[in-house]
């Protein structure tokens, strides 16, 4: 028996001394605020003070805590109760997967040195990883952790513009419930057999004396596959079987499954499966080629797809420009690298399948995996776990199909939780790309017309690569007026992990290209390089390259903003060798591309008087559950503190789509202004009331008061609705799109984001290393419905941009592990400046417009506009790690 | 027993004739191992002296499961610096806390940022089994990645640093792809001992380029000589006892270019 003090409290476990203390705490001892995201000390995740000393519980064997003081998320000491409260201030939570490492970590340095410097937290918290918030809002909470004061509620009808905490926060710095942490007594757990090749036959040995083996409850195979083994995102392009029959076309992908008994050694080793590889096309170069063999029969050339966008005459245009660029950029695989593996758990409740896993899209996870069973929609629940990031990798269905097919086929719950090896190489990444052409402007300098013809990497299976081949045409003109343009970019399969959606579907990748190119070509027509992105930047009534008009186009406001930093920063460029400063800009269109992308919210008043929000827009860490209640209690006049929030359980709450695409705050936040007022709207019709009329609420009754005339909605007379209760509301919005024609052009979205960065740098002529000083980011967002969410967003996504330009990189097989793929850590984020801008979409909810994919955009391109800048250097090709940086500088590359 | 977390050494012995396999702060072991570790195994951690940094007149005694934050924490002499300031450099906090001096030369990585300072200390290792102990200097220890001459039956029971070594001032660059928790792409150590304006003695090494970190003599032949120009001196030896090769993190080349630059830096920071 080993003993040791958790949080306080006397436990014993008897447990091997070689199981690791995260397992001992979450599985023997029920507390899983403690969360695992990799099992090897990359993550910090898993932090936990020993003896006072921060260690990573994987790594410690539970022999070693025997005797030991353990503190966990879970504790409540003096220092953990100061930075939970700082950590919800500062907006420090985000998703909250790395929240209770953090934490942890903080608490061991605030013992030390009560009052830390930026620079002492930084190196205290750098042993943890997080993917969301760039770090900044940590490292201020964990330098503020002083009580303050509780903060004022805002009254009715004042939310919207106002930086409230996130109303999921208490749990996010409580150790939020995750996939992972929900365990139903005497769950199965599920583990997957891998392709270890990225294209072999495979074939197997005797499945049924295997799935006798003691611990063994149940062996499964494609063939065992009930309904349609094919799933997409698009429906049309269903190409990818949950498990696969062979050949397995990607390493990593699932080929069958074991059922293991709780508390059985889940190991696969001797899996009686045999594989022969065949030789895979692991390039789109080779993939294209004449004679290569097809992934998909019906894809003639290995192409899923090709988008193109054509106004005007380019070729005449550039023929006839004063200046003209021509270059090539290549990008490579980029892994999302969230915190929080894939896992959820599967059960039956009747005849229902009900799915609690970690997931951006419940409403599609429910239509796939009842297709892929041969259920009915209606005998499949979904119901989302709070979700450790996503990025857009947790769009596709992931395990959700296979915990299913061990619940239904066994009647058992059956639990998943991928490794962080599984979950790197099994899901989806950001399309490598190769992008070439040419961009001219005339003698003044402004833009005549662009030539761009992009190959994309779509990986084994369709997933999202007919949104980012259409997406890329449409958007990389940037946000610039451009006459003349023709942009064609195709996604080509490969035996390489499946591409899919990343922040920005494509978008970051044109970016690269098209702003770097902006740089050369404002160098040959003798402009200031801001000037030049200014002096070409669409304007309202201007037409986009589909030939939309565009209406409260921000990017002109968003660089004139950056002007006064951008003079400075020359300035102190010009002081020192090696120093530069870059801009890039974005647009970016918020929801479906020339789709439908309807959201549904409802919202109702029970008998007792209170007032319930289903917000079925899956929170991943962005804020929805705390916007969307914004502008739903806005629009209904009640404080946004009144409002109970149910999730996105299918069950209960509608379908708010897809947590993709920018698209939550305004689609979904449209939806719950029309539902706030069709309440408001029906109150005030109880009580015959007018517009002006204001509302308050108590237990059991709602008092509607018009200057002088009070009126008492008392609801317990009121009958009960069909949706159960006193008064309800439900609204769909729909944006106003219309479908693109052959040549792209039309209203692929109705409303679209602006931003522009601006980055400051050095970097060491004899190393190649970059230094970033500072980065000004100034983004229109229509209306900032909550400032703190929207700067931890541009935060967040700044991170994500210096991990694509510095340094992340996707070798399947080789960086399958946050020891070899790196993500930034609380030392590779520089402050940032956040210049917010608001003007105004007249069809956004309250003006406001997406953001999330937005912040991304600028950073590498600025990045790299910077560097050449610093150095002369121009790279053409991310990441720009720093024997690249070097070999450019000497010319080699 | 699988498990064994013995608090006397006479315990190990047999342990490890058992077959038992050798466990300190584990944060090398664990990294691809399932929810624990398959035994036997015996546990370093407990063993009385093993822990903790002795001075006598003979010189520093490191104890091998002494953690990294033990060793940034000590008042040690300026000889040490590059020890310590590689003991900050070490992962992240975490790992700095459970990770043990013993268990980073034992694993014997190229990169491992123990080696670098201790061979510019001139280290020893002590090794000891039921036939008493063994002292092996740290350069013979290290045979090749992931190879120690370590016999069955032996655990490395602490680093000794000789007397003579502890003179002068010494430091440590690395270069890794991030600010934190990071294996270094390459990464050098430089011990000197300057008197009147001269070098007169100095210990140049460097780690991830080759298969084990290496002493560079002919860079610390150059650099022994006036303090005046010394860096450039440095800059122009010859580090061709280097053996780099391409990898993930970086390119063969870059890295022989990088080392140069790292123990030009390493000198500049001593002086
Ligand atoms: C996230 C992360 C980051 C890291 N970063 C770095 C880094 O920046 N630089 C770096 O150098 N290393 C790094 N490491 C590697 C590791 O932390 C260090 O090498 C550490 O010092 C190993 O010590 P340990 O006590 O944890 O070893 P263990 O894991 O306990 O043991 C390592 C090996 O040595 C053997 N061993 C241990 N002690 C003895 C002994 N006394 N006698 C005989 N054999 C013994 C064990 O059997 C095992 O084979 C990192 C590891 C992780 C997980
Ligand atoms: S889970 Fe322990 S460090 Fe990642
Ligand atoms: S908030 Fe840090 S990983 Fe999501």
């Amino acid at each position: 028996m080993i003993r040791f003090r958790l949080n306080g409290k006397d436990v014993g476990v008897d447990a091997p001394g070689g199981e690791r203390l995260s397992e001992v705490l979450r599985e023997r001892l029920g507390a899983r605020g403690t969360k695992v995201g990799c099992d090897a000390g990359d993550c910090g995740a898993c932090t936990v003070l020993m003896d006072g000393r921060s260690v990573c519980a994987c790594l410690v064997p539970v022999a070693q805590a025997d005797g030991a003081e353990i503190v966990t998320v879970e504790g409540e000491t003096p220092e953990l109760l100061r930075l939970k409260d700082a950590f919800l201030r500062h907006g420090a939570a985000q998703c909250g997967i790395c929240t209770p490492g953090m934490l942890i970590a903080g608490a061991e340095l605030l013992v030390r040195t009560p009052r830390p410097s930026e620079a002492e937290a930084m190196e205290a918290l750098g042993g943890v990883l997080c993917r969301c918030t760039g770090y900044r809002k940590i490292l201020a909470a964990v330098c503020d952790a002083t009580p303050a004061g509780a903060t004022e509620a805002p009254p009715a009808g004042q939310a919207v513009g106002c930086a409230i905490a996130r109303l999921d926060g208490a749990a996010k710095v409580a150790g939020d419930v995750f996939g992972a942490d929900f365990a139903p007594e005497g769950a199965l757990i599920v583990k997957a057999v891998r392709s270890p090749h990225a294209h072999a036959e495979f074939g197997f040995g005797d499945l049924a004396a295997w799935a006798a083996r003691p611990g063994v409850a149940g062996v499964f195979t494609a063939a065992d596959i009930p309904g349609r083994n094919a799933f997409s995102v698009i429906p049309p392009f269903a190409d990818q079987p949950a498990i696969a029959a062979s050949p397995a076309r990607f390493r990593g992908e699932c080929v069958a499954l074991v059922a293991f008994e709780p508390g059985a050694e889940a190991r696969l080793d001797g899996f009686p499966v045999s594989w022969t590889e065949i030789p895979p096309l692991l390039t789109p170069a080779e993939a294209e080629a004449d004679g290569a063999p097809l992934l998909h029969p019906d894809r003639a050339a290995n192409l899923l797809i090709e988008g193109r966008v054509q106004k005007g005459d380019a070729g005449a245009a550039l023929a006839a420009s004063a200046h003209v660029v021509e270059g090539r950029f290549t990008t490579q695989y980029v892994e999302h690298a969230y915190i929080e593996p894939e896992a959820g758990v599967a059960w039956m409740d009747g005849d229902t399948l009900v799915i609690r896993a970690c997931t951006q899209a419940p409403g599609m996870d429910r239509e796939d995996t009842a297709l892929i069973l041969g259920l009915p929609l209606e005998r499949v629940r979904i119901i989302p776990s709070a979700v450790g990031g996503g990025f857009g990798s947790k769009l596709d269905i992931s395990l959700q199909p296979l915990i299913g097919l061990v619940a239904l086929k066994t009647g058992r719950p059956a639990r998943m939780v991928y490794s962080r090896g599984e979950s790197m190489a099994s899901t989806t990444k950001r399309h490598p790309a190769e992008m070439t052409g040419r961009i001219g402007c005339d003698a003044q300098g402004r833009i005549t017309g662009l030539d761009f013809e992009g190959r994309f990497n779509t990986g084994a299976y369709s997933s999202w690569g007919p949104t980012v081949a259409n997406r890329v045409p449409v958007h990389v003109s940037g946000p610039y007026r451009t006459p003349h343009i023709t942009a064609r970019a195709r996604a080509v399969h490969t035996h390489g992990p499946v591409s899919g959606a990343f922040r920005g579907f494509g978008v970051p990748q044109g970016a690269l290209w098209q702003e770097t190119l902006y740089d050369r070509l404002a160098g040959q027509a003798g402009l200031d390089r801001l000037e030049f992105r200014i002096l070409n930047a669409l304007r309202d009534g201007d037409a986009s390259a589909t030939g939309q008009v565009l209406q409260a186009v921000g990017i002109g406001p968003c660089l004139e903003a950056l002007r006064p930093r951008w003079r400075e920063a020359l300035d102190w460029a010009a002081q020192a060798p090696g120093r530069g400063v870059g801009v890039a800009s974005c647009w970016y269109g918020c929801g479906n591309t020339a789709l439908p992308n309807p959201s549904t919210i409802r919202i109702g008043l029970t008998r007792a008087g209170d007032i319930v929000l289903h917000q079925g827009a899956t929170d991943i860490g962005q804020g929805s559950n705390t916007v969307i209640a914004q502008i739903a209690a806005d629009a209904l006049g009640v404080p946004v503190h009144a409002l109970r929030l149910l999730g996105g359980d299918t069950a209960i709450t509608p379908d708010a789509g897809k947590t993709s695409a920018s698209r939550q705050t305004y689609v979904s936040g449209k939806a719950a202004q029309k539902a706030g007022g069709s309440l408001r709207a029906a109150l005030l019709r109880l009580a015959n009331a007018g517009q002006g009329a204001t509302l308050t609420l108590a237990p059991g009754k709602v008092t509607v008061t018009e200057g002088a005339t009070r009126r008492v909605i008392d609801l317990a007379t009121l009958p009960t609705d069909p949706r159960g209760y006193a008064v309800s509301a439900e609204e769909t919005y729909d944006p106003p799109t219309t479908k693109l024609d052959a040549n792209g052009q039309g209203t692929p979205y109705a409303v679209y984001g602006y931003g522009a960065q601006l980055v400051e740098l050095s970097v060491d002529p004899a190393l190649g290393t970059v230094t970033l000083h500072r980065i000004t980011a100034a983004h229109d967002v229509g209306r900032a419905i909550n400032p703190q969410l929207v700067t931890g967003q541009i935060e967040g996504g700044i991170a994500q941009g210096i991990g694509l330009a510095l340094m992340e990189d996707y070798l399947s097989g080789r960086t399958e592990n946050l020891h070899d793929y790196l993500i930034p850590t609380t030392g590779d984020v520089p402050p940032i400046d956040s210049l917010i801008l608001e003007i105004p979409d007249p069809e956004g909810p309250f003006g406001a417009k997406g953001l999330g994919e937005h912040v991304l955009i600028p950073t590498a391109p600025a990045i790299l506009n910077a560097i050449r800048h610093a150095t002369g250097a121009s790279l053409t090709r991310t990441p720009a790690l720093p024997h690249r940086i070097l070999a450019a500088l000497e010319g080699r590359e | 027993m699988d498990y064994l977390r013995p608090a006397s050494l006479s315990e190990v012995f047999p342990a490890l004739a058992a077959g038992a396999r050798v466990l300190a702060g584990g944060t090398d072991v664990y990294p691809g191992q399932g929810a624990r570790i398959a035994g036997p195994v015996v546990d370093l951690t407990a063993l009385p002296g093993f822990r903790g940094i002795t001075r006598d007149a003979g010189g520093l005694r490191i104890g091998a499961c002494t953690r990294w934050t033990d060793l940034a924490e000590a008042a040690l002499p300026p000889a040490c610096a590059a020890l310590q300031q590689a003991a900050r450099q070490v992962g992240g906090r975490q790992i700095q806390n459970a990770g043990t001096l013993g268990g980073n030369l034992c694993n014997a990585s190229p990169a491992a940022d123990g080696v670098p300072p201790l061979l510019a200390l001139e280290a020893e290792v002590e090794l000891v089994s039921v036939t008493g102990p063994r002292r092996v200097p740290l350069s013979a220890f290290l045979l090749g990645p992931r190879k120690v001459d370590l016999r069955p039956g032996e655990v490395l029971a602490a680093v000794c640093v000789p007397q003579a070594a502890l003179a002068g001032v010494s430091a440590f660059e690395k270069l890794g792809a991030r600010a934190y928790l990071v294996i270094s792409i390459a990464m050098a150590a430089v011990r000197l001992e300057v008197a009147g304006g001269a070098i007169t003695r100095a210990a140049v090494s460097v780690g991830a380029c080759g298969p084990v970190a290496l002493r560079l003599a002919p860079v610390e032949a150059a650099l022994v000589g006036p303090v005046q120009g010394a860096v450039d001196r440095a800059r122009a030896a010859d580090f061709s006892a280097l053996s780099p090769i391409d990898d993930v993190r970086a390119t063969a080349a870059y890295r022989r270019s990088a080392a140069v630059e790292l123990v030009a830096r390493a000198v500049g920071r001593c002086l």
